[in-house]
C-alpha cells in the first residue's frame, strides 16, 4: 500500500502523456477547436463592395445555397499561398465562393485581385475588422463553409491546403449539396 | 561561413554532451575517478560550443544575413539594433537554441562552482544534465534547425512581429528560460540522489541556491510578460489565464513549493521523498510548458510554433524524462531513510501544508489548461475555460495559503505554539479585518472575493513585518540591541521577509485591479472630454508621427484633476511598414493608488477616434510586489551559508568553517 503512493506520480504522468499523444493526432485539427460558431447561424452583417460598382456582401446573401466564405487581406502572405486553391473551389459548380477583405485598404485589395485573379462571386470590405470580430477571427486567412440555411458548418482557422481541401472541405460540400 | 561554424559548434556540443552523459555516470557506478572527473571539462566545453553557436546566430541577426531562413522571417534591416538582437529568440528555432544554451550554462555553473560537491553526486548530476541537453540539441538539429539557409537570399526580411518589438519583451524570454531551465538542475540533482539512494541536509543545501535562482528569474520573467501584456496589448489587463501564461505559472508554483520543502530537508532532514518528487515535477512542469507552447496541441492567443511533428518530439522528451525519473522514484524513493519527526503544529507541518496548498493550486491550473484538450480528445463537446473558473477555484484555495504564510514563520521547529503565534499576530489580524471591512464598504456586496483578497494581503504584509520585528526584538529591547540583531539576521531571513512582503503587496494590487477596474470606450473628437475615476481626459488633437520602422497616429490628452492640470498622455496606434499590423501603445501614468491608462483606436475617417480610457486601481502595486519578491530572491541567494560552501557530509570529520 505504502509503495503504491510512490508509483502514483508515474501513473498520472503516463496517463497525461497518453492524452497528449491523442491530442497530437494529425487527424485531429487543433485549428478547428473552440470554434463556437459551428452549428450556429452566421452573424448578421452588411458590407459594401470594394468599389461602388462591385456587389457587396451581407448575411442575407449567405442563404439559399451552400457558400464558402473566405476572409483574406492583401497584406497576408498565407492568403497569397492559398489563392490557387480558392480558384479550384470557385470552379465547383454547386457552391458560391464569396470573400471578405479584412482590415485592408480598398486599393490594395483590388491590386491583390488584379494580380492573382478574382475567384469570388462577391466581396465585402471589412476595413475596420468589425465583422471579423463577430466571426471570431483569429487571423487571416480563415475559411467558413455555410449551408443553405445560413448555418456555419465548418471553420478553418489557417490557410487551406491540398489535404484539407480534398479530405475535409470538398466531402463536406458534397454532403451539404446532396 | 559564420553560420556554418555555428551549426558545426552545435553538433560538437552534442558530441560532448554524449560523452558527458555516459562516462561520468558509468565512472560513478564503477568508482573510476578519471571518468567522473571528465564531467567538468565536458560541461564547460559543451557550454562553450553552444555559446559559439548562439553567438553565430545573433551575429546573423545583427548583420541582417537574410540567407538564413529565420533571419529572413523575423528581421528587417531597418529595425533598431535591440530588436535585431532580440529577434534571435523571437522565433521558435532561435529561442530553442537559447534554451539549450542556458541549459548548458547551468551545467557549466555546477561544474565550476560545485567544487565542494561529493564527486559521485557531481558526476551523476552533470550526466543527467547532459542527457537533457542531448534530447534538446537533437530536437533543435532535426526539427528546428536555426541555421537553415535559403537560396537565393532575399534582399529584405519580413520583420519581427511588431508586437514583439518592445524592450520589455526583449528580456522576457531569456529571464523566463533561465527560470524554466534552471529547474533542470534541481531535477538532475534529484535523479542523481535517487541513483545514490541518499538525500540529506547537504543535498538540500546544494539544490536550494539553484532553485532560488530559477525561481527569482521566473518571477521576474512572468512579471515582465504580464507588464508587457498590460501596456502593449492595450486591453488594460495583465493576466488572462491563457494556456501559455499558465505554462509559465505552473513551474513557478511548483518551484515555490520546492523552495519551501527544501528548507525542511535542510533544517530537519524530513520530507525527503516528497522534495525529490517536487524537484522532478517542477522541471516536469517546465517541460510541459515547452510542450504546450510549441506543439500546437492547444490553441492560445500566443502559442507560437504550432507544429504537431515537433510536438511529438517534445512529448517523447517529456515522456522519457518524467517517465524515467518517476520510475526511478517509484523504485528508489521507498528505501530512503525516514527523517526527523514533528508535531502536527510546527514549522515543518506549516511548510507541508503550504506544499499541499501549492500543489493543489498547480493541479487546478493544470486542469483548467488541459480540460478543453481532454474533452476534445474524449470526443465530448468543445469547452473553454475562462477567468470565472479560476476565480472560483484558484482564489478560494489560495486564500488560506496566504493566511498560513503569515503564521508559519512564527511557529517553532518540531513543535510550535499556535496560540502564541496567533497572539503575536493580533495587530495583523485587526489590520486584515479592517481591510475587509473598508473594501466591502467601498464596494458593498458586489465583490466578496475582492474584500477577502485585500484583507489577506494586508494580513500577510503586517504578519511578515511582525515576524521580522519579533526576530530583532523591535521595541522590546533597547534599539542598539535591535540594531545589532538586524545586522546579524541571516540574509535568508531577510529574503523570506522581502519575498512574503512582495507577495502581499502584489496580492493587494492584483485584487484591487481585478475587482475595481473601470473602463470607458467612446468615439471622441478633439476638444471632447471623458470623466473617469475622478480625472477628466480632454482629447487635444491626433497627429501623425514617424518612428524608425513605423508610422503612428499619436493622440494628445490633457488630464485634469478637480479642474487643475494633472498630466498629459500620448497613446499611439502604430502601423509597422513591413507587416501592416496595427499595434497599440497605451499611455500610462502611475500614481500611488493606480494608473491612468489611455488607448487610441481606429479613426472613423470623419474626425473622430475610438478611445478607451481605463481607471486601473493599484496596478503599480503588482509590479512593485514582483520587484520586491525578486529582490528577496537575490538577498536570500547571497546568504552566507551558500557562499562559505555546503557543509561536509560528515560534519564531525571536519572542523566547521564558520
Amino acid at each position: 500500500m505504502h509503495r503504491l503512493f510512490f508509483i502514483l506520480p508515474l501513473v498520472v504522468v503516463l496517463v497525461l502523456v497518453a492524452v497528449f499523444w491523442r491530442g497530437l493526432d494529425p487527424a485531429r485539427n487543433p485549428a478547428s477547436i473552440s470554434s463556437a460558431l459551428v452549428g450556429k447561424p452566421v452573424p448578421p452583417f452588411v458590407l459594401p463592395g470594394l468599389t461602388p460598382e462591385m456587389p457587396g456582401l451581407g448575411d442575407a446573401d449567405l442563404r439559399g445555397q451552400v457558400t464558402v466564405l473566405n476572409f483574406f487581406a492583401s497584406w497576408c502572405a498565407p492568403c497569397r499561398a492559398e489563392h490557387p486553391l480558392l480558384k479550384e473551389l470557385a470552379a465547383v459548380p454547386e457552391i458560391r465562393l464569396v470573400g471578405i477583405t479584412y482590415k485592408d485598404r480598398l486599393a490594395d485589395s483590388l491590386r491583390f485581385l488584379a494580380e492573382l485573379g478574382d475567384p469570388f462571386a462577391a466581396i465585402g470590405a471589412d476595413e475596420t475588422g468589425r465583422i471579423g470580430i463577430d466571426f471570431g477571427l483569429t487571423g487571416v486567412p480563415e475559411t467558413f463553409v455555410i449551408d443553405r440555411d445560413g448555418i456555419v458548418r465548418y471553420r478553418l482557422a489557417q490557410p487551406i491546403d491540398e489535404a484539407r481541401l480534398a479530405d475535409e472541405i470538398l466531402p463536406l460540400i458534397a454532403e451539404l449539396t446532396r | 561561413m559564420i553560420i556554418e561554424i555555428g551549426h558545426f559548434a552545435l553538433v560538437l556540443a552534442l558530441v560532448l554532451a554524449l560523452a558527458q552523459a555516459i562516462l561520468p555516470l558509468v565512472g560513478a557506478q564503477r568508482g573510476i575517478r578519471s571518468w567522473m572527473l571528465l564531467a567538468k571539462p565536458a560541461a564547460i566545453g559543451q557550454f562553450a560550443f553552444l555559446l559559439v553557436a548562439f553567438l553565430a546566430l545573433v551575429h546573423a541577426f545583427v548583420v541582417s544575413d537574410f540567407s538564413v531562413v529565420i533571419v529572413y522571417l523575423n528581421s528587417h534591416s531597418s529595425m533598431p539594433l535591440l530588436y535585431k538582437i532580440s529577434g534571435t529568440w523571437g522565433n521558435h528555432e532561435g529561442s530553442l537554441l537559447l534554451w539549450v544554451t542556458i541549459l548548458a550554462f547551468f551545467g557549466a555553473l555546477v561544474a565550476v562552482f560545485g567544487e565542494n560537491l561529493p564527486p559521485r553526486l557531481k558526476a551523476r548530476t552533470l550526466s543527467v544534465q547532459a542527457m537533457i541537453s542531448i534530447a534538446f540539441i537533437l530536437f533543435t538539429l532535426f526539427t528546428s534547425n536555426p541555421f537553415a539557409r535559403i537560396s537565393p537570399a532575399p534582399f529584405e526580411g519580413e520583420e519581427l512581429n511588431p508586437l514583439l518589438q518592445d524592450p520589455g519583451l526583449a528580456f522576457h524570454p531569456p529571464m523566463l528560460y533561465i527560470g524554466y531551465v534552471g529547474f533542470s538542475i534541481a531535477f538532475s540533482f534529484a535523479v542523481a540522489a535517487l541513483i545514490e539512494g541518499k538525500v540529506d541536509a547537504a543535498w538540500a543545501r546544494w539544490v536550494r541556491p539553484w532553485t532560488l535562482l530559477s525561481w527569482t528569474s521566473l518571477t521576474g520573467g512572468i512579471a515582465l510578460g504580464a507588464h508587457w501584456a498590460y501596456y502593449e496589448l492595450g486591453w488594460g489587463g495583465w493576466w488572462f489565464w491563457d494556456p501559455v501564461e499558465n505554462a509559465s505559472f505552473m513551474p513557478w508554483l511548483m518551484g515555490t513549493a520546492l523552495l519551501h520543502s527544501a528548507i525542511v530537508v535542510e533544517k530537519r532532514d524530513a520530507l525527503k521523498a516528497w522534495t525529490l518528487l517536487l524537484a522532478i515535477l517542477t522541471f516536469g512542469c517546465s517541460l510541459l510548458g515547452t510542450f504546450l507552447v510549441r506543439s500546437g496541441v492547444i490553441t492560445s492567443v500566443h502559442a507560437f510554433a504550432q507544429d504537431p511533428e515537433r510536438g511529438v518530439f517534445i512529448l517523447a522528451i517529456l515522456g522519457v524524462a518524467l517517465g524515467g525519473a518517476l520510475t526511478l522514484f517509484a523504485w528508489r524513493a521507498p528505501v530512503l531513510k525516514p527523517g526527523g519527526m514533528f508535531a502536527p503544529v510546527s514549522r515543518e507541518a506549516a511548510l507541508m501544508l503550504n506544499n499541499l496548498f501549492i500543489t493543489t493550486l498547480t493541479f487546478v491550473v493544470l486542469l483548467g489548461t488541459l480540460l478543453p484538450l481532454i474533452f476534445d480528445v474524449l470526443g465530448l463537446q468543445d469547452i473553454s475555460v475562462g477567468p470565472p473558473y479560476y476565480k472560483w477555484t484558484f482564489i478560494p484555495i489560495s486564500l488560506p495559503l496566504i493566511l498560513l504564510a503569515a503564521v508559519g514563520p512564527l511557529l517553532g521547529w518540531k513543535r510550535g505554539d499556535l496560540s502564541g503565534a496567533l497572539q503575536r499576530l493580533w495587530g495583523a489580524g485587526i489590520l486584515g479585518v479592517a481591510g475587509i471591512v473598508v473594501a466591502a464598504w467601498i464596494d458593498f456586496g458586489s465583490e466578496v472575493m475582492a474584500a477577502l483578497g485585500i484583507g489577506v494581503g494586508l494580513w500577510l504584509l503586517a504578519g511578515t513585518f511582525v515576524e521580522w520585528a519579533e526576530r530583532v526584538r523591535l521595541f522590546r529591547t533597547e534599539f542598539t540591541e535591535s540594531w545589532r540583531r538586524m545586522r546579524h539576521l541571516p540574509r535568508a531571513a531577510y529574503g523570506m521577509t522581502l519575498a512574503h512582503a512582495g507577495l502581499a503587496i502584489a496580492i493587494i494590487g492584483m485584487t484591487a485591479s481585478a475587482a475595481w477596474k473601470e473602463e470607458v470606450v467612446r468615439q471622441m473628437r478633439p476638444g471632447e472630454t471623458i470623466e473617469i475615476g475622478g480625472f477628466t481626459y480632454r482629447l487635444e488633437e491626433v497627429r501623425g508621427v514617424r518612428g524608425p520602422n513605423y508610422i503612428a497616429e499619436q493622440a494628445d490628452f490633457t488630464v485634469l484633476k478637480d479642474g487643475e492640470f494633472y498630466t498629459r498622455l500620448y497613446p499611439e496606434r502604430r502601423q509597422y511598414m513591413v507587416q501592416p499590423m496595427p499595434t497599440t501603445e497605451a499611455a500610462i501614468e502611475s500614481h500611488f493608488f493606480g494608473d491612468l491608462y489611455a488607448v487610441i483606436g481606429e479613426s472613423d475617417g470623419a474626425g473622430a477616434w475610438t478611445v478607451r480610457i481605463y481607471e486601473e486601481p493599484l496596478v503599480p502595486w503588482i509590479w512593485t510586489g514582483a520587484i520586491v519578491m525578486v529582490l528577496g530572491g537575490f538577498v536570500s541567494m547571497s546568504d552566507r551559508r551558500y557562499r562559505v560552501g555546503a557543509p561536509s557530509r560528515q560534519p564531525a570529520a571536519q572542523p566547521a568553517k564558520a
